[in-house]
This record gives structure tokens, C-alpha cells and sequence, in this order.
């Protein structure tokens, strides 16, 4: 019941983006089109699940015994970095379709913020392992949904009439106020 | 001399990190709910910032082109711990203010953006310089979104209570939503500027592009380029 309410509450109630200002950067870049929104999302997602399944063992079983747990940033940050260069290599090899979706959105991700906050989100919330792994997928899906909504709001602003100052940057952020408004009204539905 | 102040001026007004490049927005959204958080975080990232220009300079020489980004990502964070631990000690009450963003400054696009496009091709004085004045361009920056957020959302400035009691603080400001709208209208404000300008020299406006992310022109986004094309 808590992994539910842990899923939940990390996919939409404390949205990543909307409610964290985590992986902004990529959230406005690339959601112009809902394809390349979608292979952002989807990419983030794999990333994400990897990188906090890696981040999470290697913080209980090398961290914590040798007492070292105050290099957590350092560490983190290094370990997604080449996980983000494997998992690149591994797809070009192995998996050809999927690196033609996700390919180019991976370099994009070693410095999304959002990755390295998750993890360090769950050594400073205390999860366990399993914690870990469930609010890193689901902090990703929480993103994958946002950037989507995002991508097929600003599909239809292309056709509207905006003020040229509002044009480009202006009206995208607004765009995304509005969405936060209505994923505040979500926060009712866990204390 | 000259050099130095040329580097502040180009971190503070030229080229402000905030305002003109629109880089770190992380943080810009996250942190800026009072003026202080603003610029606790923007002198924080100043401190980080110097440290990192001053210590990839003296190792450009000696970093291997191949494994730089990785070899200055172990400098910035190794910074940002000790400035980590150096807040929670002197001022835990904005170190749990600004919470998680403080390990986050390692990924901001600004410092590993200053170490790849000048620290690591310039002497150590400009260097240092560079980072001083992008990190008070930075501190400008928040601190002025945060005045604005915390002016409408509690009706107050640094703490210091200015508007009358007879008008109601609009709390949506403090709270996430009002981060988008406050740098929407800030960015707007500049385009408006920016349009005037081109019509009287008769040239085309330079709108600000921040969600084609053309801004992110260093290694850290390079890959935000690459997608604009698929």
C-alpha cells in the first residue's frame, strides 16, 4: 500500500517538474513536437529506473560500510554520467530500434537535473532499495506526463494569436504556470 | 585591470546568465520564493563558480582533452560538497531553505559552461574574474525574481515588510505556478525592450529563444540541438 501511495504521490502530486522545478531545461527545450516529447520521456524513464537502481546499491552496499556517504554528490553525478555513456553504447549494439528513438536524448540527460535530484532525493528521504527503484520510475513517469501535456499544448498555441513579446519563451512558461495550477489541485490526495 | 573589469561587466550585464542566456532556470524557478533564497543561492553558486574557474585554469594544462568534462564535473562537485558543508554549519536555516538545489548546483549549466568555454582557455586572473561577475550576474538575476515573487506573494522584501496592510498578499506568487508567471513577464519585458530597439535600427527583433534551448550552446545541452533536428 505505501509502494502505491509512494508511486502516486512521486508521479503526480509532487510532480518533478511542476511542483520540484527539477529538469526544466529539457521540460521548455524539447517539447515543441509530441513525438520528440514522447522520446524525451521515454528515454528519461529508462535513464531514470537505471540510474536509481545503480545510485540506490551503491549507496547501502559501498557507501554506507566504509562510512563514506558524504561523497554522495560526487558519487551520483560520476555514476550517471557513465551509465549514460553505457547505456548509449549498449543500445547502439544491442537494441538499433530503440537507440534510433532515444538515442539523441541521451546525451541530454546526464545533466538533467532531475536524475541526479532523484537520487539524492532517496538517500535523503531514507528509502530502501525498493523505494528507490519505485520513486525513480515513477518520478520519470511523472516527467514523461508533464512534457507530453506540455508538447500538446504548445502544438496548439503554434495556431493561436500571441502578443510578439509573449511569442516563444513567455507563452510556454505560462503555459506551464497553468499546468502547475491544476497539478496543485492534486495535492489533496495524500497528507 | 582592464581585463577585469571587462569580465565582470560581461558576467553582470552583457552576457547575465539569467537574463540574456537563460541558463541554470533550475534553481531560477525553484529557489527564488523570497529574496533572500535567492541570493543565498546566487552567492553560494558565485563561491562554487570562482573556485571552479580558478582551479580548472591552473589544471588546463594538465587535464587530457578526452576526459575533461568528466575531470571538471569531479572539480565542481567536490566543490559544491565543501560549500555544502560549510552552510550546513554556519547557516543551516538557508542551507534547509535551499535544500536539495544545493547538491544540484554541480549539474547548472553555468559552471560547466564557464570551465568549457573560458576557464579552460584562460590564464588564472580572468578566469577568477569571469566567475565572479557570471556568478554576481547569477545573483542579480534571483535576487531580482525573488523581490518580485516575494513583493506579490507576502508582500514583504528581504523579510522587510513594504506594501500595506490593506492589500492582500496574492500567495500563488510564493507558491510554484507563480515561478513560471513571474519569469514569463520578465522575459516578455525583455523582448519588448529588445523589439523597440530593432525597430528604431530597423533590424529584426532578437526574441528571446529559450524553448528552442539555442541558449544552451555548451557541452552540457549540446544534445538539445541534435533533437531540435529530429
Amino acid at each position: 500500500m505505501n509502494i502505491i501511495l509512494l508511486a502516486i504521490s512521486a508521479a503526480f502530486v509532487n510532480n518533478v517538474v511542476l511542483c520540484q522545478f527539477m529538469g526544466i531545461c529539457p521540460f521548455l527545450g524539447v517539447s515543441k513536437k509530441i513525438s520528440t516529447a514522447a522520446g524525451m520521456g521515454g528515454a528519461v524513464i529508462f535513464v531514470m529506473t537505471i540510474a536509481s537502481t545503480v545510485a540506490a546499491l551503491i549507496y547501502n552496499f559501498i557507501l554506507v560500510p566504509l562510512n563514506l556517504t558524504y561523497l554522495n554528490t560526487i558519487v551520483f553525478i560520476l555514476v550517471i554520467a557513465a551509465l549514460v555513456q553505457f547505456v548509449e553504447m549498449f543500445l547502439k549494439k544491442a537494441v538499433p530500434a530503440l537507440y534510433q528513438a532515444l538515442g539523441v536524448f541521451l546525451p541530454l540527460i546526464t545533466t538533467n537535473c532531475a536524475v541526479l535530484g532523484v537520487t539524492l532525493t532517496n538517500v535523503q528521504k531514507d528509502y530502501n532499495i525498493g523505494e528507490s527503484i519505485v520513486n525513480g520510475i515513477f518520478t520519470a513517469v511523472g516527467f514523461a506526463v508533464a512534457i507530453i501535456i506540455l508538447a500538446g499544448i504548445r502544438e496548439k498555441i503554434e495556431k493561436n494569436d500571441v502578443p510578439e513579446s509573449f511569442k516563444g519563451a513567455p507563452i510556454v512558461l505560462i503555459s506551464a504556470g497553468l499546468m502547475a495550477i491544476a497539478f496543485m489541485g492534486l495535492s489533496g490526495l495524500i497528507r | 585591470m582592464n581585463k577585469v573589469t571587462d569580465r565582470l561587466y560581461n558576467g553582470i550585464v552583457k552576457e547575465n546568465p539569467t537574463f540574456v542566456q537563460m541558463l541554470g532556470m533550475c534553481p531560477t524557478l525553484a529557489v527564488t520564493t523570497s529574496a533572500i533564497n535567492g541570493a543565498g543561492m546566487g552567492l553560494a553558486t558565485t563561491v562554487i563558480l570562482t573556485l571552479s574557474n580558478l582551479f580548472i585554469s591552473l589544471l588546463r594544462r594538465f587535464i587530457p582533452d578526452k576526459v575533461r568534462i568528466p575531470a571538471f564535473i569531479v572539480i565542481i562537485a567536490s566543490f559544491v560538497t565543501l560549500v555544502q558543508f560549510v552552510m550546513q554549519a554556519y547557516i543551516p536555516g538557508l542551507y534547509n531553505s535551499l535544500g536539495i538545489f544545493i547538491p544540484l548546483i554541480v549539474v547548472n549549466c553555468i559552471i560547466l559552461g564557464r570551465a568549457e568555454s573560458y576557464a579552460s582557455k584562460n590564464s588564472v586572473i580572468p578566469s577568477i574574474f569571469d566567475g565572479v561577475g557570471m556568478g554576481l550576474g547569477f545573483t542579480v538575476g534571483l535576487t531580482a525574481i525573488g523581490i518580485v515573487r516575494e513583493l506579490l506573494g507576502s508582500g514583504t522584501a528581504f523579510g522587510i515588510r513594504i506594501m500595506p496592510d490593506s492589500v492582500a498578499p496574492i500567495s500563488i506568487f510564493v507558491l510554484a505556478p507563480g515561478a513560471f508567471f513571474v519569469l514569463a513577464f520578465l522575459v516578455a519585458l525583455i523582448n519588448k525592450i529588445n523589439i523597440g530597439k530593432a525597430k528604431k535600427q530597423g533590424t529584426e527583433p532578437e526574441l528571446c529563444k529559450l524553448a528552442d534551448c539555442a541558449s544552451c550552446q555548451n557541452t552540457m545541452c549540446q544534445g538539445s540541438r541534435e533533437a531540435k533536428e529530429v
